[in-house]
């Protein structure tokens, strides 16, 4: 089984590579873009076939490890 | 009364932090992550480096070495506790410090010397310098950009914990002398019981006239005299 976590930079919280990126688009015309915000993708591939206990095991990796609870926020999703 | 200098793979300040020390007159042994004993030490310093290449994030894989465990212990004895630029990262990580370090604001590496000035003398990284006083110190970082939660910050604010801010050679304190983008400037914070503190630029570069300044000194001095005269809780 595949799980994605997707962790992200707390709203409001300074995400210069957004800032910076979000500069760079305009300049190419993009003006449409409104904010553009940074983040990771942690693909796990795990054993079992029990979905629950996938995200539930990812999101408790995500509270020790994989994300700072202080600055991000995460996200956790079976893929296949 | 032995000051710990830990070791992670990636480290790379260590021997400039145990000459500093040597210069003081303090007593300082080096010790690998893997360790699990800090029995023998007073005092802890969490050097500058790049900790486990600082994967994930900053001092995120560092936080779970053995010695991270005793360092802890260390901590809530009450035993003087100082995280130097990685360093700083990895004590935030652990949550043995309020908020985190991003991303420079201009995502360029710095590496110079910038001017900070002495917030409160309440913390074992500041007890002997003097509030108000700006000293220049390196900077060598490219997270070093202080973030934290709206209501962290507050608290942190109000408790006087900012120990050091970003300023110019006046001692004034704005955007324009920001090096990183820091919230409000701050470049050392230590925790509510005082024996715990971090700071993004190096004193360890900064203790003798050859450096280029001698300003870390008081930084460095007041760390030494703390682990002599600790106050345990």
């Amino acid at each position: 089984m595949r799980v994605r976590v997707l962790i992200t930079r707390k709203e409001g919280l300074a995400d210069p590579e957004g800032v910076e990126t979000h500069r760079a688009l305009r300049d190419l015309g993009y003006g449409g873009v409104t904010e553009v915000h940074f983040g990771r993708i942690i693909n796990l591939s795990v054993d079992g076939d029990d979905a629950v206990a996938a995200v539930a095991q990812a999101e408790e990796m995500c509270e020790r490890l994989l994300a700072n609870p202080v600055i991000e926020d995460y996200s956790v999703e079976v893929v296949e | 009364m032995t000051i710990a200098v830990v070791v992670f793979p990636g480290t790379n300040c260590e021997h400039d932090v145990v000459h500093a020390m040597r210069v003081l007159g303090a007593d300082a042994e080096l010790v690998w992550h893997r360790d699990d004993d800090l029995a023998g030490a007073a005092g802890v310093i969490l050097p500058g480096g790049f900790a486990h290449g600082d994967y994930l994030r900053t001092g995120a894989i560092a936080r779970f070495s053995p010695i991270m465990s005793e360092v802890r212990r260390l901590a809530e004895t009450g035993a003087p506790v100082l995280g130097i630029c990685n360093g700083f990262q990895v004590l935030c990580e652990a949550g043995l410090l309020t908020g985190a370090l991003v991303a420079n604001r201009d995502l360029r590496f710095i590496c110079r010397p910038v001017h900070v000035r002495v917030e409160s003398t309440d913390s074992v990284l500041t007890a002997a310098a003097q509030v108000g006083a700006v000293l220049r110190i390196p900077l060598n970082s490219y997270e070093g950009n202080y973030v934290a939660p709206p209501e962290e910050l507050a608290a942190l604010e109000a408790a006087g914990e900012v120990v050091l801010r970003y300023s110019d050679t006046s001692g004034a304190i704005d955007e324009a002398h920001n090096p990183n983008g820091s919230t409000n400037n701050i470049a050392g914070i230590t925790n509510a019981a005082s024996n715990v503190a971090g700071l993004m630029p190096h004193p360890e570069r900064a203790v003798e006239r050859i450096l280029g300044s001698a300003d870390g000194r008081v930084l460095l001095e007041s760390f030494v005299a703390s682990v002599r005269t600790p106050v345990r809780t």
